[in-house]
């Protein structure tokens, strides 16, 4: 079932169109990725979903109603450009962020006392967010942003502004957190992560969703049908071995073996290539090279382009 | 409306805590009583050294005719010259020589006073008044009036204004007292108004650079945040006023018993006619040595005299009024730049209206019945200072009422249409904004 449906999406500014007819799919307890390039909409999408700004056409459906001014408080948002005041105490700071996203007070400091001692930071309570690193400061933005238990989070760039340790403590959190039940929105143009943490994704350029859909059957759609072969022996005689149905791509040595990529038409499958192969020379590896997201990513892109 | 609850408190608590609040709220009582009391407190000090004056009167009139002060002592050395004088002046210890000329009937210039040390202007106006009443009597009497005659023509004018309020009460005014008070709100809603003002401005300039804004308006929405951060300020705002309006009275009455002791045993409180009346047909001669007291009591006395109350709440009133419309003013210029040395090109039309208003404010002290001060103190953009200005002489009722409405749908407006750019603004970053940029905001459906 969809969490959240975003039908028919249009927004407009002065000067150019930001989304043109959007729509998404969000499924429920699923990492999401919300894919572009710089531009393409990906931020004013997540800002109508936060409601922080409207759309001119089309509807956002929460669970499958409208989504109402109070759902914000059942949505947590890590923005790209993020930041806390900076004359203000970290305790006192995470508190009322917590309290408008409508905790109650006791609430908000049993579930940050929680989180402060699991990142090991209660040390910081009565510190001034100016004193504070910028690696400490986004896990206090971190703790801020999943604090209330949101069922829908939406992370823009969420990567871009932290270090490895804190990207790596960010990865294994989202996945805590979808394990628990939470729905993520994931809003990158970081393509390993994508292969990482996403089950879905759509890929949004020049204000128009071009794909969507499950990770796993996107790439199966864009498989290009190439082998990598890694092998013992000569290469005249492996190239000898194949019929006019394998097509080879490119030779090369690693490690002093082997190396060729092999592209298959359609009236053969792999199964043939390795029976042909075989006999001819000793095979190290053998494996179909399935596109990376950012194949995909830049193959889509530069499709529409023309 | 519990999320705005939670903005304004914090915009509150933030402010009155920090240690500059707490400076300005202890400081600006001690300066504004300082600037009261002090002047009064010098006037009533007075040089307690003896100072011995040698008179050289060449034309015989002045002779023990110059009366000595407790501090200022006459020696009529007539057969000294000045020469010598001068030459053991330091043994003699005179303060100073006074010679007068023969000439002095027909040529003013014809006295000299030599010292060592400038002489104080208090010594200086003893002795020209003295000398003139005696020239003048001196004349008076060669025309044939006696003595008698010229001590009955001595008169002194000092006029005490009495207001007939509109329930037939007599109340004794002060021009003086309404100046002040008038121009001390006026100045004061002035003051508010750019200083809080301001701290709005940089309260939301503050929140976009940060780049927090994104993330709290993902919890509330933007007219919210940014009515509830001009609540918040605003009542930091009245938090000092009143403050300052306990401090200063409290340090007020303090100095007034510590500096002038008399005026609390005089029972100066009461101000209906009839009191005065009583003392108008009091014997003159018991009159005399109160006077100058008097003055300072029926000073304090006609303080009393205007309608605090109202003042008090016009006070608030238009002081809250006028920040609304102004704050929002400049939440907008807030939200619609990146740093704050951009915030120049759009101060201009908040500030022309506001210094608009001291000015006008400046001749309604003056005159505060004349076409301008009226419709300044209408019109919602001056009205919080210029009618400060009027309330203390008295304003009526209608004027009040109209002036004050039309500053609640200005604000209204003012606040509506800020809120148009503000929720543009605060997401805009990079961008070199314009008016007609600003204008394309409001335009914006939302």
């Amino acid at each position: 079932m969809a969490l959240l449906q975003v039908k028919n999406i249009e927004k407009k500014f002065i000067n150019h169109i930001a989304l043109d007819d959007v729509n998404v799919n969000i499924p429920d307890n699923s990492i999401y990725g919300l894919l572009g390039p710089n531009g393409a909409g990906k931020t004013t999408l997540i800002r109508i979903i936060n409601r922080i700004t409207a759309p001119d056409k089309g509807e956002i459906l929460l669970k499958g109603r409208p989504l109402q001014p109070e759902d914000v408080n059942i949505i947590g948002y890590l923005p790209e450009e993020r930041g806390l005041y900076r004359k203000m105490k970290v305790g006192e700071q995470a508190l009322y962020l917590a309290r408008l996203k409508g905790l109650s007070k006791r609430d908000a400091l049993k579930k940050l006392k929680y989180w402060f001692d699991k990142f090991e930071i209660q040390a910081w309570w009565e510190k001034k967010v100016e004193e504070l690193s910028k690696g400490m400061a986004q896990k206090v933005q971190f703790i801020t942003t999943i604090l209330h238990e949101p069922e829908l989070l939406i992370f823009d760039e969420p990567f871009s502004g932290f270090d490895p340790i804190n990207a790596k403590m960010l990865k294994e959190e989202i996945l805590e957190l979808k394990k628990k039940g939470a729905t993520i929105i994931f809003s990158t143009h970081n393509m390993e992560s994508v292969e990482e943490l996403c089950d879905h994704i759509t890929l949004i350029n020049n204000s128009k969703n071009l794909l969507e859909g499950h990770i796993d059957d996107i790439r199966k759609e864009y498989k290009s049908n190439i082998y990598e072969i890694s092998f013992n022996g000569e290469t005249e005689k492996f190239e000898k071995s194949l019929n006019p149905n394998y097509e080879i791509i490119d030779k090369k040595k690693v490690n002093g073996n082997n190396a060729v990529r092999v592209k298959l038409n359609h009236q053969t499958n792999d199964n043939e290539l390795l029976s042909l192969i075989i006999p001819a020379v000793e095979i190290i590896s053998f494996k179909e090279q399935i596109p990376s997201m950012n194949d995909i990513f830049i193959k889509v892109v530069n499709e529409h382009k023309n | 409306m519990n999320k705005i609850n939670l903005i304004i408190s914090r915009e509150y608590l933030t402010r009155v805590k920090k240690k500059s609040f707490i400076v300005m709220t202890i400081l600006g009582p001690i300066l504004f009583a300082a600037m009261m009391v002090v002047p009064a407190w010098l006037a009533s000090m007075e040089d307690t050294n003896i100072k011995n004056i040698a008179v050289i009167d060449g034309s015989g009139i002045f002779i023990n005719k110059i009366p000595d002060t407790d501090y200022i002592k006459f020696e009529y050395v007539q057969n000294q010259n000045l020469k010598k004088i001068k030459a053991n002046f330091s043994e003699l210890n005179y303060y100073a020589v006074l010679q007068v000329l023969p000439s002095i009937t027909y040529e003013p210039s014809a006295v000299h006073l030599y010292s060592e040390k400038q002489p104080s202007f208090s010594v200086k106006s003893h002795i020209s008044n003295a000398m003139e009443k005696e020239l003048k009597n001196k004349k008076l009497r060669a025309h044939g009036i006696d003595d008698e005659v010229l001590r009955s023509i001595k008169s002194d004018v000092s006029i005490r204004t009495i207001q007939w309020t509109e329930d037939g009460e007599a109340k004794e005014s002060s021009t003086e007292v309404a100046i002040i008070v008038g121009y001390a709100s006026g100045f004061l809603i002035y003051f508010f108004i750019f200083l809080f003002g301001a701290q709005v401005m940089r309260g939301v300039l503050e929140e976009k650079t940060s780049r927090i804004v994104e993330i709290i308006v993902s919890s509330v929405r933007p007219f919210q945040l940014m009515m509830g951060k001009i609540i918040g300020i605003a009542l930091v705002g009245l938090t000092q006023f009143l403050l300052w309006t306990i401090l200063t009275f409290a340090l007020i009455t303090g100095a007034k018993t510590i500096f002038f002791p008399e005026l609390g045993t005089q029972n100066a409180q009461e101000v209906v006619v009839q009191d005065i009346m009583e003392k108008e047909i009091m014997p003159q001669s018991e009159q005399i040595p109160t006077q100058d007291l008097d003055k300072v009591a029926s000073i304090f006395n006609s303080i009393k005299t205007i309608d605090f109350g109202v003042m008090f709440g016009s006070f608030i009133f238009f002081f809250l009024g006028g920040f609304l419309l102004y704050g929002s003013l400049f939440a907008a210029v807030g939200s619609a730049v990146d740093n704050e040395t951009d915030t120049q090109q759009f101060m201009l039309p908040i500030t022309i209206p506001l210094i608009l208003g001291i000015f006008v404010m400046m001749n309604a002290v003056q005159s505060p019945d004349s076409p301008v001060a009226f419709w300044f103190s209408i019109i919602p953009f001056t009205s919080p200072i210029v009618m400060m200005v009027r309330i203390p002489f008295g304003v009526p009722y209608w004027e009040l009422a109209l002036s004050m409405s039309l500053l609640v749908i200005t604000f209204i407006g003012t606040t509506w249409l800020a809120g148009k750019i503000y929720r543009t603004g605060i997401l805009m970053y990079g961008k070199k904004v314009n008016y007609a940029e600003l204008w394309k905001w409001i335009r914006y459906k939302s």
